[in-house]
């Protein structure tokens, strides 16, 4: 069972490696990567199922004790993340051999893609903080590269705005790390976890808490920090886009599960409301598909942000769930404003229109992710919403369910807008004949669209999985004294109280 | 030790905040490079600093003697020194292919990725389209 923690870091590697060995063959590359993604997807559906079964597994690298080696853990949370990543990642490749000709462009994404999963999934399973910041700098180089490849003026613009809020991002979480070593002793997630509670000067904890927070922030782009965000997301290739946007923030985010370690959470209950708000007025504003779709992200971090902020089983339940729901959904309208922009030539609202009449199987595949984002039964998104709002109502807090619910409402706007816009009212007469496309291609297109408009329409019908497997992540995280042992081994008398502010770990 | 090293730290600090408010992306890229330093000599002095041994083991022996200095903070700042090297060298790049096709390291003139209709980048918003 050893080789399934190791497994969903060291396929995408090897597929990196491999794919760009290979990159002179087309066949070669596409069957290299391919096989890659498909590998990774079944080690992380056995890992998904171990720790499903057996809960927390761990597993020490070169037998090198903890806390001293280099540990990885997989509980219900990084296993699930690891499983969701691995889909998309599949979905991505799969799009990209329809969306990307052999070529200078193609040699390069599928190499880099896999080095981008790699980071994820490296850093979902780090059991240790060190190690961690490693695998976030691979998965940062990965996207640096990815968000640059083609080298148009826009992308470098936004590759420029990128880089340098993560760069200082990633320096801030080093020093963070650094401090909290100097505090600690330790880099180990579960014996901080003990050595945390005993600290003295609880006043510098809060400090490096803090540094932890706006590092994390700035990567996840929560407000006030997310500006780099609707800069730089639309500028890549559409493959790279929705991995990105499904993707990137959201590691960040779990990672904030986990390092939640002391401060108000009252203040990040602010930080949530405005995030919500902020993304979705800036999302009105915009004409161009992706940008509509990038702002919806800042928009939707607001909710995952709110169950945190909540800070009760209940909230963080609902947190995860809107985690995994929104990784799958909103790499699918990616997915579909890339197709949108292959199959009628633009993605500019002012260019598009009569979608629904030319392409009717494109225009039921949007409306599937579109109204789960917004949240509408039988959906994905619905009990995503629901749970959240019901966790903020048991806590009191009626303001941020209601900021929660008109968020909602503005974000049926925004996609009624894109519906109207590209599907429903005629094409506009100077916008030219739509290109042509093989109809292999539009296959290869559409098929990753259709697959995850089916999972979001199955979690929408049968949610109970994926809630229970919330559930348990979430009591995971409210009480991380299995974590500590499944680390440790029981040799060490874990602390059950989730101390100090919460579960840091 | 440790005050010098934290007065140093805020001086660089200081200074990559100045460099990094400019609207040059060059200079930026400069604040960067005094940045990860300052985050160096953070992690260098928040594992304490100690007049002590090397932490070798001698041959024959089974443990280092007493009084060895915590190889730990040198090991994560030789891995963070090496990443934002690399980083660095990424950014330099960029910077050097941005002014290429843009023609600016001036940040508040860079509009191609949001292209803005009340600012003068008409230009950057013309190469956008294509």
């Amino acid at each position: 069972m050893n080789w399934l923690l190791v497994a969903p870091i060291v396929i995408p590697l090897a597929a990196a490696v491999i794919g760009f060995a290979g990159r002179g063959s087309e066949r070669t590359q596409r069957a290299v990567s391919l096989v890659g993604a498909v590998g990774l997807s079944a080690a992380a559906a056995g890992l998904l199922t171990v720790v499903w079964r057996e809960g927390i597994a761990s597993v020490q690298i070169g037998r090198w004790p903890a806390p001293y080696g280099i540990t990885l853990v997989a509980d219900h949370l990084s296993a699930a993340m690891v499983a969701v990543s691995a889909l998309i990642g599949l979905a991505t490749v799969i799009y990209a051999f329809g969306d990307t000709r052999h070529g200078p462009l193609s040699q390069a994404l599928h190499p880099l893609l896999h080095a981008l999963l790699a980071g994820v999934c490296g850093a979902f399973l780090a059991g240790d903080i060190f190690n961690l910041y490693v695998w976030f700098e691979v998965m940062l180089i990965a996207s640096l590269a990815l968000l640059v490849l083609g080298g148009r003026p826009e992308q470098l613009d936004g590759a420029v705005r990128y880089a340098a809020l993560s760069l200082i991002a990633t320096t801030l979480l080093l020093s963070g790390i650094g401090l909290l070593y100097g505090l600690t002793g330790t880099l180990n997630m579960a014996e901080l976890h003990v050595r945390v509670q005993e600290v003295e000067d609880q006043g510098l904890l809060t400090l490096v808490a803090m540094v932890f927070i706006v590092a994390f922030g700035l990567k996840s782009a929560v407000f006030p920090l997310f500006f780099w965000l609707p800069a730089s997301y639309h500028t890549p290739q559409t493959a790279v886009s929705a991995v990105f946007s499904g993707l990137l923030t959201k590691v960040v985010f779990t990672l904030i599960f986990r390092h939640d370690v002391g401060y108000t959470h009252e203040l990040l209950l602010w930080v949530a409301g405005l995030t919500m708000v902020t993304g979705v007025l800036g999302a009105a504003s915009q004409n161009e598909l992706r940008r509509i779709l990038s702002f919806h992200i800042i928009s939707q971090i607001g909710y995952m942000i709110l169950g945190l902020a909540l800070f009760t089983t209940f909230g963080l339940l609902g947190a995860i769930f809107y985690v995994i729901h929104h990784i799958i959904v909103k790499a699918n309208l990616f997915f579909v404003s890339g197709a949108v922009g292959r199959l009628a030539g633009s993605t500019d609202l002012e260019r598009l229109g009569g979608l629904y009449r030319d392409k009717p199987l494109l225009a039921a595949l949007f409306f599937v992710p579109a109204f789960s984002l917004a949240g509408f039964p039988p959906l994905s998104g619905f009990w995503a919403k629901l749970l959240l709002i019901q966790a903020s109502i048991e806590r009191d807090e009626f303001v941020i369910a209601g900021v929660a619910l008109t968020v909602g409402l503005l974000t049926v706007y925004s996609m009624t807008k894109i519906w109207l816009n590209a599907f429903w009212k005629a094409r506009p007469d100077d916008a030219g004949p739509p290109p042509s496309l093989a109809p292999q291609r539009r296959w290869l297109l559409l098929a990753p669209i259709a697959a995850l408009a089916i999972v979001t329409l199955a979690i929408g019908l049968y949610a109970r999985p994926l809630y229970t497997l919330a559930e348990r992540a979430a009591n995971e995280l409210m009480a991380p004294s299995n974590y500590v042992e499944a680390v440790l081994g029981g040799g060490r008398v874990a602390v059950t109280a989730p101390g100090y502010g919460g579960n840091a770990e | 030790m440790e005050p010098v090293i934290a007065v140093l730290v805020g001086v660089l600090m200081a200074a990559t905040v100045y460099l990094m408010l400019g609207r040059s992306f060059v200079r930026f890229i400069f604040g960067l490079a005094l940045l990860s330093h300052a985050a160096n000599l953070v992690i260098f002095a928040s594992g304490g600093m100690t007049r002590a041994r090397p932490p070798l083991i001698a041959p024959g022996e089974s443990q280092p003697l007493p009084d060895v200095a915590n190889a730990v903070p040198q090991a994560l700042m030789l891995t963070a020194i090496v990443i934002s090297f690399s980083l660095l060298t990424f950014a330099l790049v960029l910077a050097f292919r941005t002014y290429q096709e843009l023609e600016t390291v001036d940040t508040d003139r860079m509009r191609a990725a949001e292209p803005s209709s009340a600012d003068a980048g008409a230009d950057a918003e013309q190469r956008a389209v294509d």
